[in-house]
């Protein structure tokens, strides 16, 4: 997906950085990465360390750093081609992993907005009416509070507990990362997906994904972008 | 961060955190805290209290975590990209400024 679009822009001066947040580690990552075969760098943040660095709560979500190092487009949804959500479905699937997918594939994916806009840049640079200013880059920054600081420190502490053996002790400051910051669906899929590979129910957890998606409603899982 | 003792020398929170502790305060991305007058070690707790970053004991590991500042309110404290380094598939560390002079498009994705 995105090995294509940097393979045509990359002569504008575009490069693409993929970052997989995944702390089960390259492993993990590596199916994908070696079936894309990326020419950019192809990057494993196990700590999660992006999340906090630019207010990541999603993914896939892309962020715009121009040639001076500036942000002019912070983290939104960021989508190269619409995914092919059925392809882990065989005859074998479960109620469900069908009733995922059945929501999957109403989640609301703009991959030829983004795309177009991403070309737009590539090829107007700061004139792009997609390129935004510092000020409005802060201004559409997601807010944080002290208690989504706090979720952040639960998080870490589970990453970093469950690296040193003590799954239930991560799960108990996942728990409370997830009350501290409930929007924040990277904190609660990496957490499930230590306990069930498809994030389904639990005996650790309350909730999973077919039912938090359900609750919140589809459609704000990956919010409209903001562009022209 | 993650700490295993509540203070720590100025340096390693500088290094973590992004915030350098001078004498008008603790600073960044042009924003200044006014604090105490410092010593070798910093007090985490207090800091960050300073620094509105939240705070997590965890008794049973005697571990201490400090979440991001939020001073600004927002995620982002500056437009100014902050630099990072993380490993590629074979391990190989990547450093993100090194991409000075290009467009990036930096896309966070997952496995899960």
């Amino acid at each position: 997906m995105w090995q294509e679009l940097r393979a045509e822009l990359h002569d504008d001066g575009l490069e693409v950085v993929t970052v997989a947040l995944d702390s089960a580690g390259p492993e993990a990552a590596r199916p994908w990465i070696e079936r894309a075969r990326p020419e950019h760098p192809a990057l494993i943040d196990e700590h999660h360390r992006l999340d906090e660095l630019f207010g990541i709560v999603n993914v896939p979500s892309g962020v715009w750093i121009d040639e001076a190092g500036v942000i002019v487009r912070p983290p939104e949804p960021a989508f190269a081609a619409r995914p092919e959500w059925d392809e882990g479905i065989d005859d074998d699937a479960t109620g469900y992993q069908r009733r995922t997918l059945a929501l999957e594939e109403q989640l609301l994916v703009e991959d030829e907005k983004y795309v177009a806009a991403v070309r737009d840049w590539a090829r107007h640079g700061a004139d792009s009416r997609y390129a935004l200013t510092p000020e409005e880059v802060l201004a559409r920054s997601r807010p944080r509070s002290r208690a989504e600081s706090e979720a952040a420190a639960h998080f870490e502490l589970g990453i970093h507990l469950r690296r040193q053996g003590h799954a239930a002790d991560a799960v108990e400051h996942f728990r409370a990362a997830h009350g501290l910051q409930p929007d924040n669906w990277t904190y609660r899929c990496q957490a499930w997906s230590f306990v069930d590979p498809h994030l389904g129910p639990s005996a650790e957890y309350d909730t999973d994904w077919a039912s938090e998606v359900e609750r919140t409603g589809v459609e704000a899982y990956y919010p409209p972008l903001d562009m022209p | 961060m993650i700490l295993d003792r509540p203070d720590l020398p100025i340096e390693d929170f500088e290094r973590e955190t992004g915030w350098l502790l001078k004498p008008e305060g603790a600073c960044k991305a042009g924003v200044c805290i006014p604090l105490p007058p410092l010593r070798a070690t910093v007090d985490a707790g207090e800091l960050a209290d300073r620094l509105g970053m939240g705070v997590v004991h965890d008794d049973r590991h005697g571990l201490w975590a400090l979440g991001p500042s939020t001073v600004s309110g927002r995620a982002l404290e500056s437009a100014d990209a902050p630099d990072f380094t993380l490993p590629d598939l074979a391990g190989r560390p990547f450093r993100f400024g090194s991409l000075r002079g290009r467009k990036v498009v930096l896309v966070a994705w997952a496995s899960w």
